[in-house]
C-alpha cells in the first residue's frame, strides 16, 4: 500500500466509473430498466417527428376506431390518434418528472448539505424537514392545483402555467428524503481524516462544500434522483387522474387514463396503454435505482 | 418512557399548530370568491352582508383563531354531548361549509365510515398478504419464490392504484362482470344476501389499496427477516436442537417485527391518501370524495378542515411508531 516505487499492477487500472458500471452491467434487471427506460424516452421525444397523426388533429369521421394499420392504438372519442397522444402526453409527463425531480434534488441537497455541514443550521432545518414530512401530501398538492391554476394560467398561458406549478409544487413537497439521506452522509463525511487534511490547508467553506464534500454525497443523490422521477411521475399522473392536472385537450398520460376511464364501459382496452406507459416507465426508473444503488455502494461493488 | 411519551405529546402540538397554519395561510391565498355563484342580480351591499355572514369579513388572525376555537374546542364538546347527551356545546358556532350550509364534521361523520371500512379492511388484508411473503422470501434469499415475489412487490410499488382500479374494473366488471361496478354506499346489511353483496363491492377496492400496501410491508419484512437471519442468536438457538419452525417463527420473526410495526403504523396515513384515488375510481362515498368534492366547489372551510384532518392522522401516527418503536425494542430508550 506505501510502497509504490516497483508494484505494477496486475490489471490495467481503471476509473471509479468503470467500476461503477461494471457492477451496474452485472444487476439484470437495473439494465434491463435502463434501456427499458431510455428506450421509452427517445421514443415519445423522436418518435412525433416520424409518426404522421399529430396528437391534437381531430378526424370526427374516424372516431372511435380500434386498433388498426393506420392507428395502432386506436383513437379516440374525437378520432385524435391515441399513439401520437400517447407520445405527447409521454413527453409531458418524462418532462414533469425530470423537472420536478431536479428541483426536489437540489432542495433537498441543499438543505441537506447546509443542515449537516453547518452545526447551528442542524436543528432548525431538520425540524423544518420534519414538519413538510408531516404535511398531508396529497390533500396539500390538490389544494395549491386547485388555488393557484387560474392565476397562473393567465400570467404565462395555460399550458406553461400548469406546467410550472405542478413542477413546483411536486419539487417543494418532495425534497425531505433526500435531505434526510444527503445530511446523514455529509455528518459521517465531516469526520473524515481528508476534510481534516482539507480543513489544516485552510479550504474555505465554499471550496470545502464544492469539492470535497459534493462530490461524495452525489451516490445517495443519484439513487434519490431516479425515485424522484418515478415519484413524480405518479403524482403528476394521480392529479391528472384527479382532474386538477393539466388541462383537458392537453394530454398527458394520467389525463389520457382519466379520459379512458370515462368511457371505461364501451371501450375498456383504452385504459390500457396510458397506464402501462406510467407503468412501465416508473417500474424501470425504479429497477434503475436499486442497480444504481448497489452499484455505487463500494461495499457491495467487486462482490 | 412515560417522560418520551409525554415529552413527544407536547412536542407534536406546536407541529399541528404549524401545519394548521401552513393550510390556513395557503387558502388566506385563494383567489376564489365565494360568492361567485350567487346571481349577478343580488345587489352588492347584499353581497357584502353575505360574506360577513359567513365569516369572512374579519382580519385573518381572528378567522385562524376562531377556525381553531372551533376545531380543537366546539366540535369535541359536540361529540361529548353527542355521545352522553350533554349540553356543553348549546348554541356554539361551528365550521360551516360553504357547500352544504351545515357543519362541516356532521359530513364527515356521514363519510367516514364508508373510508375507514374500505382503508382499514384493505390494510389488513395487505399486512395479512404481506407478513408471510416477506418471511418466506427472506428465509429462501434468492430462490424462485423470492425473485417471483421480489418482482411482484416491484410491479405492486410501480403501479398506480387510478390504473389497477380500472385495469381490475375491466377485468372483473365488464368482462367477467363478477363485481359490482359503483360502490353502493347506501346499501345496508340486513340479512345474508345483502351482506354477500357487500363483500362483492368491497373486493375491488379493497384488493386495489392492499397490493400497495403489501409491495411495501413485504419488502420491509424482508429486508428486517434478511437481518436477522445471520445473527449469532439464530445459530444458537439451532445448536440448541430448536426446530427449524420455532426458530424461524418465534426468535427470528419476533426480532424482525420490531422495525416492521412502526412501519405499520407510519404507513397508515399515506394509505388514507392513497384512498382519495381509489375513492375516486370505485365512486366510494368517502372522505376522499368529499376533499375533491369540495375542492372543485371552492368549499374552503371544509378543505381546510379535511386537509388538517389528514395531517392529524400523520402527527398522530408518527407519535405512535415511535412509542411502538421504544416500548418493543429494550435496547432503545430515549431518556
Amino acid at each position: 500500500m506505501t510502497d509504490t516505487t516497483n508494484t505494477e499492477p496486475a490489471t490495467p487500472p481503471h476509473s471509479q466509473w468503470y467500476d461503477v458500471w461494471h457492477q451496474f452491467k452485472a444487476h439484470k434487471g437495473a439494465l434491463l430498466g435502463g434501456i427499458i427506460f431510455l428506450i421509452i424516452v427517445f421514443g415519445v421525444f423522436i418518435g412525433p417527428l416520424l409518426w404522421p397523426y399529430d396528437a391534437t388533429y381531430i378526424d370526427i369521421r374516424a372516431r372511435n376506431q380500434g386498433p388498426s394499420l393506420a392507428h395502432p392504438f386506436g383513437t379516440d372519442q374525437l378520432g385524435r390518434d391515441l399513439l401520437a397522444r400517447m407520445m405527447a402526453g409521454g413527453q409531458t409527463s418524462i418532462a414533469v418528472g425530470l423537472t420536478a425531480m431536479l428541483l426536489a434534488l437540489s432542495l433537498g441537497s441543499f438543505v441537506g448539505i447546509i443542515a449537516g455541514f453547518f452545526k447551528k443550521l442542524d436543528g432548525p432545518l431538520m425540524r423544518l424537514t420534519d414538519l413538510f414530512l408531516a404535511l398531508p401530501i396529497l390533500p396539500l398538492l390538490l389544494v395549491m392545483m386547485m388555488l393557484f391554476r387560474e392565476p397562473l394560467s393567465s400570467a404565462v398561458g395555460p399550458e406553461r402555467g400548469i406546467f410550472i406549478l405542478i413542477v413546483v409544487a411536486i419539487g417543494v413537497t418532495s425534497w425531505m428524503p433526500t435531505a434526510r439521506i444527503v445530511r446523514g452522509d455529509v455528518l459521517a463525511l465531516k469526520e473524515r481524516e481528508f476534510v481534516l487534511a482539507a480543513r489544516s490547508i485552510g479550504t474555505s467553506n465554499k471550496n470545502m462544500i464544492t469539492r470535497h464534500i459534493l462530490p461524495n454525497v452525489l451516490s445517495p443523490i443519484m439513487v434519490s434522483a431516479t425515485l424522484g422521477i418515478a415519484n413524480a411521475i405518479i403524482t403528476e399522473s394521480a392529479l391528472s387522474f384527479l382532474g386538477l392536472g393539466f388541462p383537458p385537450d392537453f394530454p398527458t398520460w394520467g389525463r389520457l387514463l382519466n379520459d379512458a376511464v370515462q368511457y371505461l364501459q364501451d371501450y375498456p382496452e383504452r385504459v390500457f396503454w396510458p397506464g402501462l406507459g406510467i407503468s412501465l416507465t416508473v417500474l424501470s426508473v425504479n429497477y434503475l435505482g436499486d442497480g444504481l444503488r448497489d452499484a455505487l455502494d463500494p461495499r457491495i461493488r467487486g462482490r | 418512557m412515560l417522560t418520551f411519551t409525554i415529552r413527544r405529546l407536547i412536542l407534536a402540538i406546536p407541529t399541528l399548530l404549524f401545519i394548521s397554519l401552513v393550510i390556513f395561510l395557503l387558502l388566506e391565498l385563494a383567489p376564489g370568491d365565494p360568492m361567485a355563484e350567487v346571481p349577478l342580480t343580488v345587489p352588492p351591499e347584499v353581497k357584502e352582508k353575505m360574506r360577513l355572514a359567513l365569516g369572512l369579513g374579519e382580519p385573518g388572525y381572528i378567522r385562524f383563531y376562531k377556525w381553531l376555537v372551533q376545531f380543537f374546542w366546539v366540535e369535541p364538546q359536540i361529540l361529548f354531548d353527542h355521545m352522553f347527551g350533554t349540553t356543553f356545546a348549546e348554541g356554539k358556532q361551528r365550521i360551516i361549509s360553504w357547500q352544504h350550509r351545515g357543519p362541516v364534521m356532521d359530513v364527515v361523520v356521514e363519510r367516514l365510515p364508508q373510508t375507514l371500512w374500505v382503508v382499514g379492511l384493505s390494510y389488513i388484508v395487505g399486512i395479512l398478504i404481506a407478513l408471510p411473503i416477506g418471511i418466506y422470501s427472506a428465509y429462501k434469499q434468492y430462490s424462485l419464490f423470492d425473485q417471483a415475489g421480489t418482482f411482484i412487490t416491484m410491479i405492486g410499488y410501480s403501479i398506480p392504484p387510478f390504473f389497477t382500479g380500472p385495469l381490475v374494473i375491466v377485468l372483473f366488471s365488464v368482462n367477467l362482470g363478477w363485481f359490482p361496478f359503483i360502490y353502493d354506499t347506501t346499501h345496508e346489511v340486513v340479512d345474508w344476501d345483502s351482506f354477500v353483496y357487500q363483500l362483492r363491492q368491497m373486493i375491488m377496492p379493497v384488493m386495489v389499496l392492499a397490493l400497495q400496501t403489501t409491495a411495501q410491508i413485504s419488502r420491509y419484512m424482508r429486508a428486517s427477516m434478511l437481518d436477522n437471519l445471520n445473527q449469532d442468536y439464530v445459530r444458537t438457538a439451532r445448536a440448541k436442537g430448536l426446530s427449524e419452525r420455532v426458530v424461524v417463527l418465534v426468535h427470528v420473526l419476533r426480532n424482525s417485527m420490531i422495525p416492521v410495526v412502526t412501519v405499520i403504523a407510519l404507513g397508515l396515513p399515506a394509505i388514507f391518501g392513497g384512498a382519495i384515488i381509489t375513492e375516486q375510481v370505485f365512486s366510494v362515498n368517502g372522505i376522499g370524495a368529499q376533499l375533491i368534492g369540495a375542492i372543485q366547489a371552492n368549499d374552503l372551510p371544509t378543505v381546510q378542515t379535511l386537509t388538517f384532518m389528514f395531517a392529524f392522522l400523520i402527527v398522530f401516527f408518527n407519535l405512535i411508531a415511535d412509542v411502538l418503536y421504544g416500548i418493543l425494542d429494550p435496547r432503545i430508550r430515549y431518556d
